[in-house]
């Protein structure tokens, strides 16, 4: 595979064809925030948090690094004022649900977030879909899923497959950012109130 | 039906339809389009037939029912040919009288003929209505021509013969290229130079590649698109084969959705109609060239109609947007170059092949080139679509087609292209009907939409009823967009019940910038473009509602206590 350079931050950093821009500046030892992002599976593009800037052909950018294609002489802002501001806004919105979410309060305090600028609604869920991934992915079950769209998007584990899976693996609930709390309880009421539906297949 | 084998059997098959159909035998064209307002549609189809056989004039009456007419508003239209005689409104309960009178009687019936409002002026033919007479309808003026399940109609008025053109006089490339100095603009709300498109689709590595028909119309007061493929839909598809031979496709998607039915079925017949004649499949009109057309159906939400999540959805996932950064012409479906264009702009194709990219080009303005079809709805006398060239002027259709302003009120504000669209005000209503015009304007062409607000209408709740729809009608996935959505339909909800605040106008524009920076497709991109528009153009009303609890349309219902909104 073909080395090509780019700039990141200012530093000429070399990096494969086919890496994402994420995956380049770690090696540089560059940190990119990441929430939705797992080394097991496909980026996902989903938080946002990893936005950064990037120059080509003289025309800048706001591009998501966990996806985006390293490109030679591309040049990569990760801290500029535009990508602050998104980050900080991005984490005021999730801090919104899920107030105490243990990964959020580094970011937070770094991003100079605001707890408490939005009126909570505790779900919990960051929609950030590791769990749903992993079990697709990684474990090929499709136990839990998202179900509805829009603003009322949610996890929801299908009780015919979560009741014969689920108790022996629960390996996705390490993954939840929300310390597991989230997918714990949706599979407990998954299963102690399964829908009509599925009582109807049981 | 015998399949045709050349261009010069193609052409000897229209004349001999042609030659066997007697252009004085009597005919009822009646708008079956779904797209019409005007209920009760069958009743008068099946009344006209149950007439003509009371009165044993089945071998000497044709009755035809066609797509939409446009003048939705005066639906159900009959118009009786020949003589072109057009009745509005019309009801069952009309109909013996129709047939006695105009067609064996070949009297007017003045009931029933169109009545200027102003001035009581009648008009008896369908070209004389002032609502038709200034449209320029290159692509809907075969609609009461045609039965849409009737691909002989369709093929007397000339249809196909672009295709026979296209496979036996150009190369591919040659299309292309006068698609490309014909300067054909996406319909579907991007406005994209279709030519490039192709080209890149074209150029793309890759044996298997797709072109698709997006037929999804889901941005709410669109109905152009199913107008035009349900009265037409052997216009789209000859567009398509056309694009196919162009890119070097064999294999073709029509996305549309499941809640269609006359659309669906309009399809289907054409399709199988134009596979018997060997305009589709193997050999393609004996030019060696091969195409299959699949039909996809789903009800998806708004978001579907976006190109990758459409793409998506045709290879059976989730119509969530793909958060790749590559073109979907150059890798769509199933990782394939696949080329994506609306109803609209494949129905332009045929006429640019047959009559050039010059002929083309002396239609509309600078750079936005031909006609445009609109549906009109909101606050408007003539709820419909109409088909104007580019550069018309707003007022031209707001005041010549749409009839004005009912109930003597006074216009406020236009807004096109949805929730993704933008609005402006009465002041520039001048403006012409033009791709670059509007986006400089702060507002979109959009597919075609266009929503006309009288002086009731509140502008903030326009904003807030916009983001309601895409609380619902976007995937969810990504962040800003969903939570975006969220927060801002809670500050601008708040506002229309007087619960807003000072600073509330500075944290809107705060998450609107973030979303339309970092959202992942180009919904959350485009979330606060109507807000934005109105922030513009009608800010001191939103300073109003929140500094002085005051809603100055008063509309705003919870506004009322203070003594800010009227009785309703
Ligand atoms: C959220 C969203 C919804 C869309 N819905 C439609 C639609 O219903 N119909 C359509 O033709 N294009 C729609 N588009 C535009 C398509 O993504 C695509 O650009 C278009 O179909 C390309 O065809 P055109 O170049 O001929 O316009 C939508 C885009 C977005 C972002
Ligand atoms: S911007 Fe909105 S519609 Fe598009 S991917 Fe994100 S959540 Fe879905
Ligand atoms: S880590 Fe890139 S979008 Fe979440």
């Amino acid at each position: 595979m073909s080395e090509i350079t780019l700039q990141i931050d200012g530093r000429e950093v070399a990096a494969r064809k086919g890496m994402t821009v994420l995956e380049a500046a770690k090696k540089a030892g560059i940190s990119i925030p990441t929430l939705c992002h797992h080394e097991k599976l496909e980026p996902y593009g989903g938080c946002r948090l990893c936005t950064v800037e990037v120059e080509e052909r003289g025309r800048t950018k706001m591009v998501a690094a966990c996806l985006y294609p390293v490109e030679k002489d591309l040049v990569v802002k990760t801290r500029t004022e535009k990508v602050d501001r998104i980050r900080k806004m991005i984490l005021e919105l999730l801090l919104a649900h899920a107030p105490d979410a243990f990964e959020l309060q580094d970011l937070a305090l770094e991003y100079g977030a605001d707890r408490d600028r939005f009126e909570k609604e505790s779900s919990f869920c960051l929609h950030c879909g590791l769990c749903v991934r992993y079990c697709a992915e990684v474990k090929k079950k499709n136990a839990i899923g998202f179900i509805n769209c829009g603003t009322r998007r949610e996890i929801s584990f299908i009780p015919e497959i979560a009741s014969k899976e689920c108790w022996n693996c629960k390996e996705c609930f390490p993954l939840c950012p929300t310390e597991a709390l989230q997918a714990a309880f949706v599979l407990t009421k998954a299963l102690v109130f399964p829908s009509p539906l599925s009582e109807l297949k049981g | 039906m015998a399949r045709i084998n050349s261009a010069a059997e193609l052409e000897e098959l229209r004349k001999d339809i042609v030659s066997k159909r007697d252009a004085a035998k009597p005919c009822v064209a009646i708008c079956a389009g779904i797209a019409c307002l005007g209920p009760g549609n069958d009743r008068v189809i099946s009344a006209f037939e149950e007439e003509i056989r009371k009165q044993s004039l089945e071998a000497r009456v044709e009755i035809r029912a066609t797509g939409c007419h446009g003048f939705c508003e005066k639906g159900p239209i009959a118009i009786i040919y020949p003589g072109e005689i057009c009745y509005l409104q019309v009801t069952p309960e009309d109909v013996p009288e129709i047939v006695s009178q105009t067609i064996v009687g070949k009297k007017v019936i003045d009931r029933l003929v169109y009545t200027d409002p102003d001035t009581g002026e009648k008009a008896a033919r369908q070209s004389e209505i002032p609502f038709y007479r200034n449209q320029m309808r290159l692509l809907t003026g075969n609609s009461t021509r045609i039965n849409p399940k009737s691909i002989e109609d369709y093929l007397a008025i000339g249809g196909y013969a672009a295709l026979a053109k296209a496979l036996f006089e150009m190369k591919p490339d040659q299309v292309i290229e006068e698609i490309k100095k014909a300067n054909l603009r996406g319909r579907g709300g991007g406005g994209f130079p279709a030519g490039s498109k192709w080209q890149t689709a074209r150029n793309a590595p890759g044996e298997e590649k797709y072109v698709i028909v997006n037929a999804h119309e889901g941005e709410p007061g669109a109905f152009m698109d199913r107008a035009l493929f349900t009265g037409n839909p052997h216009l789209v598809l000859e567009g398509l084969i056309i694009g196919a031979y162009a890119i070097g496709s064999h294999r073709g998607f029509i996305y549309t959705r499941h809640d269609t039915p006359q659309l669906r079925e309009n399809i289907a017949i054409a399709l199988a109609q134009a596979e018997e004649y060997g305009l589709l499949g193997e050999n393609i009109l004996g030019s060696g060239f091969n195409f299959n057309v699949e039909v996809h159906l789903d009800v998806g939400i708004f978001v579907s109609g976006e190109s990758s999540a459409l793409m998506r959805s045709i290879e059976g996932k989730a119509p969530e947007p793909r958060p790749k950064y590559i073109r979907t012409s150059v890798s769509g479906i199933w990782d394939r170059p696949s080329n994506l264009n609306n109803v609209e702009t494949w129905a332009n194709v045929p006429q640019i092949i047959s009559k050039g990219s010059g002929w083309y080009g002396s239609i509309g303005t600078d750079r936005s080139k031909g006609t445009k079809l609109i549906s009109l709805s909101g606050n408007i006398c003539n709820t419909g679509v109409v088909e104007v060239p580019m550069g018309t002027p707003l007022r031209e259709i707001i005041y010549g087609f749409g009839g004005g302003i009912p109930n003597g009120k006074k216009l406020k504000a236009v807004h096109f292209g949805g929730p993704m669209g933008g609005s402006i005000p009465e002041s520039l209503i001048d403006s012409p009907l033009d791709f670059d015009v509007l986006a400089e304007l702060g507002t979109s062409l959009g597919a075609g939409d266009m929503l006309v607000m009288d002086e009731d209408t509140c502008m903030v709740e326009m904003a807030r009823y916009f983001l309601d729809f895409l609380s619902g009608e976007s995937c969810g996935k990504c962040v800003p967009c969903r939570e975006g959505i969220r927060q801002m339909l809670k500050i601008l909800t708040n506002i229309t019940k007087g619960k807003g605040k000072e600073g509330d106008i500075q944290l809107l524009e705060e998450i609107a910038g973030v979303a339309g920076e970092a959202a992942l497709c180009s919904l959350g991109r485009s979330i606060a473009k109507p807000l934005y528009s109105v922030l513009k153009y009608f800010r001191d009303e939103f300073e109003a509602h929140i500094k002085e609890k005051r809603c100055p349309a008063l509309s705003c219902q919870e506004l009322a206590a203070s003594g800010g909104a009227k009785e309703k």
